[in-house]
C-alpha cells in the first residue's frame, strides 16, 4: 500500500457512448482512505461515471486525474498498479480454480520472467485469508455459489494491491445475508488496509450504512454529495428517485435508513412525517 | 463523517492463520531469482508425451512408403547419415510431406487456441469464423476459373484467408471488437464463402471440381520443400509471438474489462492477438489446404488432457500435429492403394476422441 494517499479526481467530465451523452459536468474529489458510494436510479449514469474514475470509458470532456496526473497519461501497467477495478458479474472461464483467478490479480506487477514470486506469494495467500477463501482455493470459480463467487473476484483486486479500489455493484445477484458479508468485507479491506474505495451501490440502506461519503446522481449530473447523514433525507430521496418516502434511524448502525412508501401504503398523517423528517 | 461501527463479519469465514492447501499434484512454484514461475507436473508430462508421441509419428510417416525405411534408419537419415539413396528418399520426397504435416498441425491448433482462449468460446476457432472457408474460395475460384493472376494456389489460399480475416474484422468492429461479434459475423461470413466455393465448383468442369475438391478436404499428398520452407519461416515468428500473447492472454480470459483493469492494453493485444492467429492459419491452410476439425479439437483435447481452464497453447499444438500426423500415417497405412487426403481422417479421428474427453471429464466434474 502507499504511503501517500490516492488523489483520485474529476473535473468537468461530460460522459458519452458514441453521441449519447450520458453525463455532463461532473465534478467529484473522491475522499482518500473513505468509502464512496455512488448511488441513483437505473440509468443516471453511474456505473458510467465509475467506468470513467477506472479509465475503462474515456471523457469526451475534461478528464480524471489520479495524484495529479491524468489517467489517460498513466501507463496502462503503472494505473493497475494504483488502480483496481471490478466490474459487475465479472465471469470466470470455466474450471479455472480460485487460486488461479487471484493470482491473474497480479498480473500488473507480473512480467514474462517473473511470474510467481515472494510478494505474488504473499499477496495472493493474503488475499485468500482476508477473503475467507484459503480453503477453497484449488476449486473451481464456476462451482462455487454466488457468494463465494464475489468474494473470490474481490480476492483477485485485494491481491492486485491497489490503494483505490472500484467496485461495480458489487453485491448484484446475491442474497441478502451475502449482500451483507461481501459488504463487510469491503469494509474490512478498507479499515484494515486503509484503501479507498468507491462503489456503486443500488441499495440505499446499505449505501448509508457502508459509506463514509455519497454520490447521488440523477440524469447524469452529481445532484448531491456528502456525508450519508447529511445528504440522504425524505426531500432529497423524493428528489433522486421520484420515490416518496420516510426516513429514520437505522437502529443497528445510527445511519439514515429509508422507508419507501409506494402509491398503496400511504398512512394517515405520513406525508406530514416525512415532510418533516 | 463519524458513525457508529458497523457489525462484524456474521460468519465464521476469515481464517488467518489457515494453512494453504498444497497437495503434490496441484502447481507448485519455482523460483530461481529473477526468474520465478508456476509449474503443472500433469500439463509438463501430457506435453512430453505428446512429444514423444508426435515425434515417433512423424518417423514413422517417413518410413512407410514404396521404398520402406527402418525407424532407426529414418532417425539417422535425419541425422545426416545414411546410404545416399536413403538420404534422398528422406530429404527430398518424404522429411518436406512430414514437415508440412507437423507444422500445419501445429499452426492449425496454435491458432485455434488463441481464437477459443481469445474469445472465451470453443466454437470460435478460424475453421468456424470463416478463414479457411475464405482461403478455400478464393483457392477454388483459381482453379474453376483458371484465373490465378499468375499466383500459385499456396499464394491464393493465404490471400484468401487474410482478406476473409480482414472482412470479419471491419465487420465486426463497433468501439472495438467484442469475441461475440466476431464470431457472429465470422459464421456469417464463412456460410457467404462456402456457398461461394459450392457454387464454383458446381459451376467447374468435371476435373477441375475434382482438384478443388482434392484442395479443399486437405491433403498432405505431393507436398514438397516448396511448402515446407515457407512455412517453417513463417512459424518460426509465429508461435514464439504466441507464447507470450498466451501470458497477456490470461487477463484477456476474464473478460475485457476486469482485463484492462489489471493493466492490460485490450484492443492492441487483441489485435495482435487477431494477426497472429490470422497468420498462422492462413499459412498452415496455404500449405495444407483446410485440414478439418484440428483447430477446433486440438486446443479442447489439450485443454482436457493438461487438466487447466484453457487451451494450453505449446500442448495444444503437439496435439495438432499428432493428429495431422496420425492421420496421414492411417490415410496411407491403414487404407493402402489410395492416397486418401488427410482432411478426411482428421475428422474421423478427432470427433471420437473429443467426444470421449467431453463426456468422461464431464462424469468426473473436473478439468473442464
Amino acid at each position: 500500500m502507499s504511503t501517500t494517499d490516492p488523489d483520485l479526481r474529476a473535473n468537468g467530465l461530460h460522459l458519452a457512448y458514441d453521441n449519447r451523452l450520458v453525463a455532463e459536468d461532473l465534478d467529484l474529489v473522491v475522499p482518500p482512505g473513505r468509502i464512496t458510494a455512488i448511488i441513483g436510479a437505473n440509468a443516471c449514469g453511474k456505473s458510467t461515471l465509475l467506468r470513467a474514475l477506472a479509465r475503462l470509458l474515456a471523457p469526451r470532456q475534461g478528464a480524471v486525474r489520479l495524484d495529479g496526473r491524468a489517467l489517460q497519461s498513466i501507463p496502462t501497467r503503472e494505473l493497475a498498479q494504483r488502480l483496481g477495478i471490478l466490474p459487475q458479474t465479472p465471469v470466470a472461464p470455466e474450471g479455472l480454480t480460485v487460486i488461479d483467478l487471484v493470482n491473474r490479480g497480479r498480473s500488473p506487477h507480473q512480467t514474462w520472467w517473473r511470474q510467481w514470486s515472494k510478494a505474488d506469494e504473499q499477496a495472493v495467500h493474503g488475499a485468500l485469508a482476508a477473503t475467507g477463501m484459503t480453503d477453497l482455493a484449488n476449486r473451481a470459480v464456476d462451482e462455487l455459489s454466488g457468494g463465494q463467487r464475489q468474494r473470490a473476484w474481490i480476492a483477485m483486486a485485494v491481491a492486485q494491491g491497489t490503494p483505490v479500489l472500484l467496485l461495480d455493484e458489487p453485491t448484484t445477484y446475491l442474497d441478502l445475508a451475502h449482500q451483507v458479508d461481501v459488504l463487510d468485507l469491503i469494509t474490512d479491506l478498507n479499515r484494515r488496509e486503509s484503501r479507498t474505495i468507491v462503489m456503486v451501490l443500488h441499495d440505499l440502506n446499505q449505501a448509508c450504512r457502508y459509506a463514509d461519503h455519497v454520490v447521488a446522481m440523477k440524469a447524469g449530473r452529481i445532484v448531491a454529495e456528502g456525508a450519508p447523514a447529511d445528504v440522504i433525507t425524505a426531500q432529497t430521496v423524493e428528489e433522486i428517485f421520484d420515490l416518496r418516502c420516510q426516513v429514520m434511524t437505522d437502529p443497528v448502525s445510527g445511519t439514515p435508513l429509508i422507508i419507501p412508501m409506494g402509491r398503496h401504503h400511504d398512512a394517515p398523517g405520513v406525508r406530514a412525517v416525512a415532510e418533516t423528517a | 463523517m463519524t458513525r457508529p461501527s458497523p457489525p462484524r463479519p456474521r460468519q465464521n469465514s476469515h481464517h488467518p492463520g489457515g494453512t494453504f492447501p498444497h497437495p503434490s499434484r496441484r502447481p507448485f512454484r519455482l523460483t530461481a531469482p529473477p526468474v520465478s514461475g508456476i509449474l503443472r507436473p500433469r500439463l509438463i508430462v501430457v506435453c512430453v508425451a505428446l512429444a514423444v508421441a508426435a515425434f515417433l509419428v512423424f518417423c514413422r510417416g517417413i518410413s512407410v512408403g514404396d521404398y520402406p525405411i527402418g525407424l532407426t534408419g529414418v532417425v539417422k537419415a535425419l541425422a545426416g547419415s545414411g546410404d545416399p539413396g536413403t538420404l534422398l528418399v528422406v530429404r527430398e520426397l518424404r522429411l518436406p510431406r512430414a514437415v508440412v504435416g507437423l507444422l500445419a498441425g501445429i499452426a492449425f491448433a496454435v491458432s485455434g487456441a488463441l481464437f477459443q482462449t481469445m474469445t472465451r468460446n470453443p466454437l470460435a476457432s478460424p475453421d468456424m469464423i470463416g478463414l479457411t472457408a475464405g482461403a478455400g474460395t478464393a483457392v477454388v475460384a483459381g482453379i474453376v476459373l483458371g484465373w490465378d493472376g499468375g499466383l500459385g494456389t499456396q499464394t491464393l489460399g493465404l490471400l484468401g484467408a487474410l482478406a476473409t480475416a480482414l472482412l470479419v474484422y471491419t465487420l465486426a468492429w463497433k468501439r472495438g471488437t467484442t469475441g461475440y461479434r466476431i464470431i457472429l459475423v465470422g459464421i456469417g461470413v464463412s456460410w457467404v464463402c462456402t456457398s461461394a466455393t459450392d457454387y464454383l465448383v458446381a459451376r467447374g468442369g468435371r476435373f477441375q471440381a475434382q482438384a478443388a475438391l482434392g484442395w479443399l478436404v486437405g491433403n498432405l499428398n505431393g507436398r514438397g520443400w516448396d511448402q515446407a520452407v515457407p512455412l517453417t519461416v513463417v512459424m518460426a515468428l509465429l508461435v514464439p509471438a504466441a507464447l507470450v500473447l498466451g501470458r497477456l492472454m490470461r487477463t484477456l480470459q476474464l473478460g475485457d474489462d476486469v482485463a484492462a483493469g489489471l493493466g492490460t492494453r485490450v484492443q492492441p493485444v487483441r489485435f495482435a492477438l487477431l494477426l497472429t492467429g490470422v497468420g498462422l492459419v492462413a499459412f498452415g491452410t496455404a500449405a495444407a489446404g483446410p485440414i478439418a476439425f484440428v483447430a477446433l479439437a486440438a486446443p479442447q483435447i489439450a485443454q482436457r488432457l493438461a487438466g487447466t481452464a484453457w487451451p494450453p497453447p505449446i500442448a495444444s499444438g503437439l496435439t495438432g500435429a499428432l493428429i495431422v500426423l496420425a492421420g496421414d500415417l492411417i490415410a496411407r497405412e491403414l487404407i493402402s492403394g489410395t492416397e486418401l487426403p488427410v482432411g478426411i481422417v482428421t475428422g474421423v479421428l478427432g470427433t471420437p476422441v473429443l467426444l470421449w474427453l467431453l463426456i468422461r471429464t464431464n462424469r468426473a466434474g473436473s478439468g473442464g
